[in-house]
């Protein structure tokens, strides 16, 4: 298992370079992918310090960290930070940039050097929101919602929404470049239904973010027109429509949601398999349900607009549609559960985070449901039972897969093993810090407490109370995790080709860390995905 | 130290009837919660991995799941869709002996006016058991009037009335909350909703007009006399019975029953005359044509309770 440690180390894509020209002028897709990581962790690490902050002030009722306009601009800094620039770009741009290629047998993407283009105006893109969020800050939340941010707000509205519209541009090239790819260059034999379904999930997702994307780079053009050179389109004074706007937002901003959480269904499908060395039960539904839901994810955006003043029978429409799109989800949720019936199970670190994702994911499905019901809705609207549902959803989904991807992928991508106990104790620990952080906010949004409040009534308090105690444990596990993967990096020992007998290219046929080329011979695919039966996964490692 | 509460106050049979759906999406939520978790944990303690040399079978996809999974959630999501659309809809339309009081937004309070012209900031007192016509508006930004105890909200747009009704079934205060983030002191726009029996909500009502409790009316800015100016302004042309006018003369008519197309009748109260203007066409005068425009938009609602005063003002005028 150990040999390639011992014999001089082989050429590949980590060690093919070490000057940093070598990286910033790269143009293979692994290393486009470690930058991605670096660059998003770094953004991550500052929305959950944002985060930490306000959960700080929201301890108690009354303000006694910070004024109301502060407290406005973290909230606002976390949001912007965390939708735009981690959970959107975090599967994709890491594990989806390093993975894509090698999963199908390719090279590299269809179009390497407009992948690196697409990491550099993340860069910039996110620099200018950066420095936006940190000099002077904004305070119109992350949705932007005109009058106020077109017209009334005092804060950094033109440049935070440039620094979104331009990282817009990084998904749009990303996703093109991940069609391209997988339409055109798939090995040999690497046909449709042999697909990873990661790559299935890549792919729904690509395809949002060609289509959705450019609705909100328009949509925020409008607002910075509007502030910049008093356009009148969403302002009222001038004739404009306010409402128009939530369309606008939403037509992109709901779909992002499964922009964000399809590639962690991707993650969680591999990782499930693997650790139960079984096929994905029903490999085409779970396939094509990724599908359903990027299509039918494009007729829901009026949900989150109820009490808008759109039109009741818009909303009546908007309501069962997103009951629908619930329907291939839940067939993912099953699917995915009956896959572990009669496995070979081993609670891994990134089986841990996986079968985390999936009962943290399901509460937050479940949970919109009642938010797609028209009634509750207007109820439950705009309170923190909405704040508890989409991080449920965006953290305990897709942040769980994330890690759980990163986990599974770690030895390939630096070819080390890290403390598997540590590496567990983190997931525990974060598992068990979020439900303690989010699952109090349902019972406060219930009971009417609304969301962005920076002071608010006593009665809410012990669930707000517990939030905080809850944040602090879950960032606990957050260091625990990162410092273990951190660790890894110092060990001297390879992990091997296959250290989780896995099935998929990147473990049978690419070596850890992989050739620049990724495979030392061209690849032929002769296998169904997640054939756990093959005896030659078992043997190679 | 008081207990903590879990549950929101409860304050109309219709906030029991959002509660009761919500106790059944609360029930199907647990159910599969339950289930799947415990299926997850069944499966990773009965199936754990026993030797590395463990090669289970491959299952057969069979369809029985498939159809399973996707219809037992359809038709439990079909229910929710249709009582929760339902509740929705039978609450829509506020009864007609509500009593309407204009709201304004405005960052960062909440400015209400009763139909008898008294105002109050942030607070609103009504009386128990009378349905409340809330017509909403917004000075600037947009705001959500949030009222937790009755399971309902609506956002208070620019440019544009809104409405919302709830029936106070139990006196007490409640929350009124603006849910729609609108800047700096979003979390103090925040009143109270004082729920009174109704004798004493007519007391208030009276002796807060009279004792200056709030800017009554003083003579200078007498509703009527702006409302005059309105009027003449916009709706003399056809209103006043001149030669030819295509709309009714309505001068001396507010308080008298009116008769309508398809020999219906109403009252020409407060409500119809504000209703008139911002949708004309819904109750058309008999024998005359739908040709008046649509006020909304272009009379604040203040104005358009300017041009009220000044009708009832004419017709009291008449009536001595």
């Amino acid at each position: 298992m150990n040999d390639s440690a011992k014999t001089e180390p082989k050429l590949n894509y980590l060690n093919a370079g070490s000057t940093v020209k070598s990286w910033l002028f790269t143009v293979d897709h692994k290393r486009i992918g470690v930058m991605y990581l670096a660059s998003i962790v770094g953004f991550f690490l500052v929305g959950a310090f944002a985060a930490a902050l306000f959960r700080m002030e929201l301890a108690t009722a009354a303000p006694d960290v910070f004024s109301n306009d502060t407290y406005n601009k973290l909230f606002t800094m976390h949001g912007i930070i965390m939708v735009f620039f981690f959970l959107i770009p975090a599967v994709p741009g890491v594990l989806g940039n390093f993975l894509v290629p090698i999963m199908i047998g390719a090279k590299d993407v269809a179009f390497p050097r407009l992948n690196l283009a697409s990491w550099y105006i993340y860069m910039v893109g996110g620099s200018l929101t950066l420095a936006a969020v940190l000099f002077g800050g904004i305070d119109t939340g992350w949705t932007f919602y005109t009058p106020y941010s077109s017209v009334y707000a005092d804060s950094n509205v033109i440049m935070a929404g440039t620094g979104v519209f331009i990282t817009g541009f990084s998904s749009i090239l990303t996703g093109l470049n991940f069609i391209v790819t997988v339409h055109k260059m798939r090995a040999p034999g690497m046909r449709w239904m042999r697909l990873p379904l990661f790559i299935w999930a890549q792919y729904a997702t690509s395809i949002i973010n060609i289509l959705g994307t450019p609705v909100l780079a328009i949509t925020l053009l409008l607002v910075v027109f509007e502030r910049g050179f008093g356009f009148g389109i969403f302002d009222p004074a001038k004739g404009g429509d306010p409402v128009l706007y939530q369309h606008l937002f939403w037509f992109y901003s709901h779909p992002a949601v499964y922009i964000m959480i399809l590639p962690g269904f991707g993650v969680v499908s591999e990782v499930l398999a693997c650790f139960s060395r079984k096929r994905i039960y029903g490999y085409e539904f779970v396939a094509f349900s990724s599908l359903a839901i990027a299509a039918i994810g494009f007729f829901v955006w009026g949900h989150h607009m109820f009490t808008s003043s759109q039109s009741e029978y818009a909303a009546l429409i908007f309501s069962i549609l997103s009951f629908l799109v619930g329907i291939p989800t839940s067939i993912k949720i099953f699917n995915w559960t009956a896959t572990m019936y009669k496995g070979s199970i081993e609670l891994t670190a990134p089986m841990i985070y996986t079968l985390g994702f999936i009962g943290l994911f399901m509460v937050g499905g479940l949970t919109g449901l009642f938010l797609a019901t028209m009634a509750i809705n207007v109820h439950l609207h705009d309170t923190y039972f909405v704040v508890a549902h989409f991080h449920y959803v965006m953290v305990g989904g897709m942040m769980m897969a994330w890690l759980s991807g990163m986990h599974f992928w770690w030895p390939k991508i630096f070819g080390k093993m890290y403390n598997a106990f540590w590496a567990k104790v983190g997931a525990v620990v974060i598992f068990f810090g979020f439900n303690f952080t989010f699952f109090p906010q349902f019972i406060a949004g219930y009971m009417g407490m609304p969301r962005r409040y920076h002071v608010y009534d006593v009665a809410y308090q012990p669930f707000q109370m517990l939030s905080t105690a809850g944040a602090f444990f879950m960032g606990a596990g957050l260091i625990i995790c990162f410092a273990t993967l951190a660790a890894s990096l110092f060990k001297k020992e390879n992990c091997g080709r296959n250290p989780w007998k896995a099935t998929g290219l990147e473990w049978n046929q690419a070596d850890s860390p992989p050739h620049p080329h990724n495979f030392d011979a061209p690849v032929v695919v002769d296998v169904e995905a997640y054939d756990y039966t093959d005896e030659r996964i078992y043997q190679d490692a | 130290m008081k207990a903590v509460k879990t549950a929101p106050d409860v304050a109309s049979s219709y906030a029991h009837q959002v509660d009761n759906l919500y106790a059944y999406l609360l029930g199907v939520s647990i159910f599969f919660t339950i289930a799947i978790c415990a299926l997850i944990i069944y499966f990773s303690v009965r199936y754990r991995r026993q030797s590395d040399s463990d090669r289970p079978e491959a299952t057969k996809d069979g369809k029985l799941l498939e159809i399973l999974g996707s219809v037992i959630p359809f038709v439990l999501v079909m229910v929710m869709f249709f009582w929760g659309a339902k509740l929705y809809f039978d609450a829509r339309i506020p009864p007609k002996d509500s009593i309407e009081v204009l709201v304004t937004g405005k960052q960062w309070m909440w400015k209400l006016q009763h139909p008898n012209g008294k105002r109050e900031i942030n607070d609103l007192h009504v009386p128990v058991g009378v349905p409340i016509k809330l017509t909403m508006t917004s000075e600037d930004v947009i705001h959500s009037f949030y009222l937790p105890a009755f399971r309902k909200k609506m956002d208070v747009v620019p440019g544009k009335y809104t409405q919302m009704w709830f029936l106070p079934e139990k006196t007490g205060e409640f929350h009124i909350f603006c849910a729609e983030y609108c800047g700096t002191e979003h979390s103090l726009m925040v009143g109270k909703l004082v729920v009174m029996e109704q004798q004493d909500y007519a007391a208030w009502l009276a002796k807060s007009w009279t004792d200056g409790n709030a800017p009554a009316a003083a003579a200078s800015d007498d509703p009527a006399t702006a409302g005059k100016e309105i009027f003449e302004a916009n709706c003399t042309v056809c209103h006043t019975g001149k030669p030819g006018a295509i709309g009714p003369n309505i001068i001396h008519a507010f308080g008298s029953m009116r008769q309508l197309e398809g020999d219906e009748e109403i009252l020409m109260d407060d409500d119809y005359v504000r209703n008139s203007m911002n949708n004309p066409n819904e109750h058309v005068a008999k024998g005359y044509p739908k040709a008046m425009t649509s006020f909304k938009g272009n009379l604040s609602s203040t104005q358009m309770k300017q041009v009220i005063a000044y009708l009832k003002s004419q017709s009291e005028a008449s009536a001595e």
